[in-house]
């Protein structure tokens, strides 16, 4: 028991380190004006998306448009631009598809709003669900002086 | 009999879904809208392959319907590409326009020496900036532009006969027609 409990945290911490080793390292150097820009510009790069190996990002990609698109990413932040402006810059070329996050507009409100939904409509169903079954459950206690009778003859006669 | 049909919704639900996810099995990724279609030409200033001293500019590809295409000595797919750029250029239909991406000017001067020139100019894109305006993401790439200079159309990967005669002929006598009613040529 102990033995397991420890494989699996080793394990743990280990697969740990890996991620933040995966977050801390891009896989060039680039010389940030100031750690601050270093942080967003990384933040920037991971949430957008590589144009050419779709499923990685800007950070993981090593296709030349990655590599591109990562320096253009640095230098912008470098330069003083907000975020805002540097996904404009993506976008505008690339499309909303860079954008791990989508926008919030009238073409992604079922993206957006469809889980919501549907978790409305499965609470909803599961009300109703509930609901109807309490009442069924209330109808089958009553029942008629006659079959009391009836019944407490059966068990009577039962128990003999 | 209401409570029956009923029953049948988790069954269309199903149905709906499937056919949705059916379809997406024949979806190509890869196949991106450009987000320059409908927008002009990124601005650029850029030399010309074959010559050091002619400056070509966005506004050079204005007047006439034309075919900007993305290609490199590098890339294998714009090789295949190649021939088919030849017979198209041949049939003089409209004038094509290459982007020399990210590569060496004297390779790319050589290989077309060789393999022979289907394009009207090389605009000589050393360090990719015009490619990133475009959203290039790989050659070859392919813009289909108006008498405008308007983008159009974006095919990403290689031209071949089958992509040519059913996607891009139609589309270019399209804005061809629109261009002769603007008045250009």
């Amino acid at each position: 028991m102990i033995k397991s409990m420890v494989q699996f945290s080793s394990a743990l911490l280990l697969s740990l380190a890996m991620i933040s080793g995966v977050f801390a390292t891009p896989v060039d150097t680039y010389e940030f004006k100031s750690v601050d820009n270093q942080k967003r510009a990384l933040e920037l790069a991971h949430s957008l998306r590589c144009p050419q190996c779709q499923n990685q990002n800007l950070i993981d990609s090593n296709s030349p448009v990655a590599q591109d698109l990562r320096l253009e990413v640095y230098q912008m932040v470098d330069a003083g631009k907000a975020d805002d402006e540097v996904i404009e810059f993506m976008t505008s070329r690339y499309g909303e598809f860079v954008l791990y996050k989508p926008r919030m507009e009238a073409k992604t409100y079922a993206l957006w709003l469809g889980p919501v939904f549907l978790l409305m409509c499965g609470l909803l169903i599961g009300f109703f669900f509930i609901r109807k079954q309490r009442i069924t459950e209330v109808d089958d206690q009553e029942i008629s002086a006659e079959e009391q009778n009836e019944l407490d003859t059966l068990l009577k006669r039962d128990s003999k | 009999m209401k409570k029956r049909l009923v029953l049948f919704i988790p069954l269309v639900l199903f149905l709906v879904m499937g056919v949705f996810l059916y379809k997406g099995l024949f979806l190509n990724p890869q196949k991106l809208d450009s987000a320059l279609q409908g927008k002009p030409v990124p601005a650029f200033q850029l030399e010309r392959l074959e010559d050091r001293s002619e400056i070509i500019t966005n506004e050079s590809l204005k007047g006439k319907v034309s075919l900007l295409n993305v290609w490199a000595t590098w890339c294998p797919s714009c090789k295949y590409e190649h021939p088919y750029l030849m017979r198209f250029a041949r049939q003089g239909i409209l004038p094509i326009y290459g982007i020399n991406y990210r590569d060496e000017r004297s390779m790319a001067i050589r290989e077309l020496s060789r393999e022979g020139d289907p394009y009207t100019k090389n605009i000589f894109d050393h360090d990719g900036r015009l490619g990133l305006d475009l959203g290039v993401y790989g050659a070859p790439e392919s813009f289909l532009i108006d008498h405008n200079g308007i983008v159009r159309f974006r095919y990403a990967g290689p031209i071949d006969q089958t992509v040519w005669n059913e996607t891009l002929l139609p589309m270019i006598k399209e804005l061809q027609a629109v261009a002769k009613l603007d008045g250009a040529s």
